[in-house]
């Protein structure tokens, strides 16, 4: 019963935990609304604050540079996440993509 | 734009719920409009490609996975709130996730509509040009962004 709580002990210790979370693929993930010409403008504010719990001011500042600008960073997160939150987009009918941050 | 006068259709009640006043003539455009919807979602019809956008700009295998992974949890959402808006069409009362259904499901087909209007943001101002065959189409696009306002304004005074 002893050795191997030795090897665990020892494989515990050459771990680096820092080096592990600064790999390559671990780089945070943003996820982009783009506009379009067919979504209300309200629509896009209220499905934003009811996705991501914005405010309404936030989700209002998000939606005009989505209108304006093209496009609009409106949440990041692991690759997971912001899988989910494309998903959750697309349901509403937005047209979002994810990329990894350079 | 031929509608967005009078009360709004939609209003958010005290006690959480929401009131639907709609004349007959509203929600008897509004019952066609599910089956039409299942019918196309079962074809592969350019314009559901707005419905079904790509998760990834320039991956095209990512794509693939995403698309694998998610379509048919997206079309079965989008069944689901067409299923509630034809159960509930009747109703002059309905629940917050009710109301939350019929906003998807008038939005799916506005989206559509809107990709084979090929509206652009212009044509709001100008209108279609008198006699052009897309005029049926238009209104019905009009019609169902006007309802689409007062659902979701009823429902962000909720939030």
């Amino acid at each position: 019963m002893t050795a191997p709580m030795e090897v665990v002990e020892a494989d515990l210790e050459t771990v680096d935990p820092e080096a592990e979370t600064v790999v390559d693929t671990d780089r945070p993930w943003i996820v982009i609304v783009w506009n379009d010409p067919i979504n209300l403008m309200s629509y896009v504010t209220f499905v934003l604050q009811k996705l991501f719990g914005y405010s309404k001011e936030k989700a209002t500042k998000l939606m005009l540079d989505v209108h304006h600008k093209g496009r609009a960073v409106v949440s990041h997160g692991t690759r997971e996440k912001a899988e989910m939150d494309v998903f959750r987009l697309h349901e509403h009918g937005l047209w979002a993509t994810m990329e990894q941050q350079d | 734009m031929p509608f967005g006068w009078g009360a709004a259709p939609i209003r958010r009640l005290r006690d959480g719920s929401f009131e639907v006043r709609l004349e007959e003539w509203e929600r008897q455009l509004l019952a066609g409009l599910p089956g039409q919807m299942r019918d196309l979602l079962d074809t592969d019809d350019p314009a559901l490609e707005r419905l079904y956008p790509p998760a990834y700009l320039t991956d095209d295998e990512k794509n693939e996975e995403y698309r694998r992974l998610m379509r048919g949890d997206l079309t079965a959402s989008r069944l689901g709130a067409l299923d509630v808006l034809e159960a509930t069409l009747g109703d002059e009362r309905l629940t917050e996730e009710q109301l939350g259904a019929w906003m998807g499901a008038v939005n799916d087909v506005r989206l559509v509509l809107g990709t084979r209007l090929d509206v652009t943001e212009d044509l709001y101002e100008t209108g279609l040009p008198d006699g052009d065959p897309r005029e049926a189409a238009f209104q019905l696009y009009g019609y169902l962004g006007y309802l689409l306002e007062s659902i979701v304004e009823a429902l962000a005074s909720a939030l």
